[in-house]
């Protein structure tokens, strides 16, 4: 098994005003491929800013990153930017799919970055991607056409389309109702049952119940990191949730 | 980085606003049909007032008695105006070596009269080469001869205008015999139509005669009114005139550092004069409709502005799947750009049309010169790169972290 993420004593630090703010204190955690992480913790456990150093937006203070083996922490910004563009796909808990385009346009974002694929590949790809979370169908519409789930399954094969060797989700199912997020989770079990890695950003403690393994923070520290023996399959407990009634 | 791709992103978000994409080029559009039909204006009242000049005649230089009238001072005496004599005229046509046609000019005002109708003309007393400096043609008859002028034979040359007012229109008055202040005279020839002159007066209502006969039976003079002559060749003509001004100095016997008792003009000077006015107007209309186009491209910094701050979470998302900050500064300059060569090409089929609609509306003379379209097509693309380079910086320099959750 590979090491995709490896941080050993990764610590970051900020400065507000004349304070140092401690905001990662020093952590070391390896995910290997075919992992599904949650990472949790509350607000100010510094969740965010581990997210931010793993996807390749930020750079630790101290300690050393190695993302598929690659060193990033000596990356110049372009540099990480091409290995955003090549090893990381995003799914944000605000869908932040691009306005009036279509889900195809959308999913084709991360590859018009990437001068080696061909427009037609490029088209090709997407649409598998987009075939693959089950929205063969709504190709040619626009985000404000779908619904919330939708759009996330949209976002889930942008962060596809670039074939990345770790999908980063940050609260991804945060704007969802439970059945939806349930859909969603269950998506992210299929994909990781294909193979992905995949490191989920989240503070609720059902979500974290399909994952293999959870890291808690808290305080810039990780507290716990376990393995999980009976790991939850999202597609049951969807099937157990009560069937939705209108009652009006 | 692929910059067609990058192009295609500019394109599509400039067609996911096009209101706002055509309010922010409205600016440059306004601007660039300002410069384009202001330019048109004033490059066609210039060209249409040289080519009334140079209708006048070809290469003429004109030499008439008193000071230059464009140089001021008190107002010559009546006696100076008789300064100019046929010996000028002699030395003139012996000395210079310049001249190609020269042709003396006495004046003389009066009625003809045809049968029962009347046309106040002047009457002008000239020689043969005169129809040549002044591009006259002959319709219909002969110029005068030698042996007419010599003997001050009662013969004259009719101007359409003339024509039409005594013998009616279309008619033809050779060898028919009209009277000028009483003196009977034979009309031996009619001159082509020449239309007006720049300054609106009608070069068709004229009487020739030879300018013996003027000076000896109409008004009974021994000096001359003026002398017009040509050039050999345009080129020539400042040498011409300054040749002429030492001949008649001399003639005149003015001596060293005294004042000339006559003037010589040329046409090139006419030209000269009456261009260069109108390039100052050029010039203004040129600089007011630039205002506009430097107005349009704040138009589009401001928007570009309000469009980077709109789309800070677009551009965060664009960086975190992969865009480099030049990536990000190169697609909002592609906008910033496409917008104006847009705005800009609209505003040049705009200016073009309203020049052609001016043009036969108000029947205004109109040049669109391809400088001009060339200039402002510059002016607006700089516009561009110069007004979206700012905020495109600004898009660039975003950091990404904040940029993807901002609010």
């Amino acid at each position: 098994m590979t090491d995709i993420i490896k941080v050993d004593h990764l610590k970051r630090e900020f400065i507000v005003g004349d304070q140092r703010v401690l905001a990662l204190r020093g952590i070391s955690f390896t995910v290997q491929q075919g992992e599904f992480v949650t990472i949790m913790g509350t607000s100010g456990s510094g969740k965010s800013t581990l997210l931010n150093i793993l996807g390749c937006l930020d750079t630790p203070t101290e300690g050393e990153y190695l993302l598929d083996g690659i060193p990033v922490r000596s990356m110049s910004k372009n540099e990480r930017a091409k290995l955003r563009n090549m090893k990381i796909g995003f799914v944000f808990q605000t869908y932040n799919l691009l306005p009036r385009t279509t889900a195809l346009e959308n999913v084709e974002l991360p590859l018009m970055y990437n001068s080696a694929v061909s427009a037609k590949e490029r088209r090709e790809k997407a649409m598998h991607v987009l075939e693959s979370v089950g929205l063969a169908e709504r190709m040619h519409h626009m985000p404000n056409q779908m619904s919330g789930g939708q759009q996330q399954r949209v976002a889930i094969a942008r962060a596809l389309v670039n074939d990345p060797v770790i999908i980063l989700a940050d609260e991804a199912t945060g704007n969802l109702d439970t059945r939806t997020s349930y859909e969603i989770m269950s998506l992210f079990q299929q994909l990781n049952s294909e193979g992905k890695t995949i490191a989920f950003v989240t503070h609720e403690p059902d979500i974290a119940l399909f994952s293999q393994r959870s890291i808690m923070l808290r305080d810039g520290r990780i507290t716990k990191d376990e393995k999980r023996e009976k790991v939850g399959s999202a597609a049951e407990s969807l099937a157990l949730l009560p069937v939705e009634v209108d009652t009006y | 980085m692929n910059i067609a791709n990058l192009f295609r992103i500019s394109l599509k978000a400039l067609v996911s606003n096009k209101f706002r994409a055509l309010l922010t080029m409205l600016g440059i559009i306004i601007g660039v049909a300002a410069v384009i039909a202001m330019l048109a204006i004033g490059q066609g009242s210039k060209k249409s007032i040289q080519d009334e000049i140079s209708k006048m005649g070809s290469n003429m230089i004109m030499v008439q008695p008193g000071a230059d009238m464009f140089s001021g001072g008190a107002r010559m005496s009546a006696s100076a105006n008789q300064s100019m004599v046929l010996e000028d005229y002699d030395a003139l046509k012996a000395q210079s070596n310049y001249i190609s046609a020269i042709s003396p000019m006495v004046n003389a005002s009066g009625q003809s009269i045809y049968g029962a109708n009347n046309w106040p003309v002047g009457m002008q007393g000239v020689n043969q080469d005169y129809l040549s400096i002044r591009k006259y043609g002959i319709q219909s008859g002969r110029i005068f001869t030698e042996r007419e002028i010599n003997s001050a034979a009662k013969v004259c040359l009719l101007g359409q205008t003339v024509v039409e007012e005594l013998f009616g229109e279309g008619a033809d008055p050779v060898g028919k015999s009209i009277r000028y202040n009483k003196i009977p005279f034979e009309v031996i020839g009619v001159l082509t139509e020449k239309g007006e002159n720049g300054m609106g007066q009608d070069q068709d209502d004229v009487l020739l005669a030879p300018y013996t006969t003027v000076q000896k039976r109409v008004v009974a003079i021994t000096y001359l009114n003026g002398i017009y002559c040509s050039a050999t060749t345009e080129d020539v003509s400042d040498k011409a005139k300054a040749e002429m001004e030492a001949i008649l100095r001399v003639q005149h016997k003015i001596k060293e550092g005294d004042d000339d008792d006559f003037h010589v003009r040329s046409q090139k000077e006419m030209l000269t004069m009456f261009s260069s006015t109108n390039s100052v107007m050029t010039i203004l209309l040129a600089v007011i409709a630039g205002i506009s186009l430097i107005v349009g491209g704040i138009g589009i910094m401001n928007i570009m502005f309000v469009s980077v701050t709109e789309r800070t979470r677009e551009i965060g998302l664009r960086m975190a799947v992969g865009a480099r900050g030049l990536d990000i500064l190169t697609q909002f300059l592609i906008e910033a750009v496409l917008i104006s060569i847009v705005g800009g090409i609209i505003g040049v089929a705009i200016g073009v049309g309203s020049s052609f609609i001016i043009k036969s509306m108000l029947n205004w003379p109109i040049v669109i010169t391809t400088s001009s379209i060339v200039l402002s097509f510059a002016v607006c693309t700089f516009t561009g790169v110069f007004f979206g380079w700012y905020p495109a910086k600004k898009a660039a320099n975003l950091d990404p972290i904040d940029a993807i959750r901002y609010e």
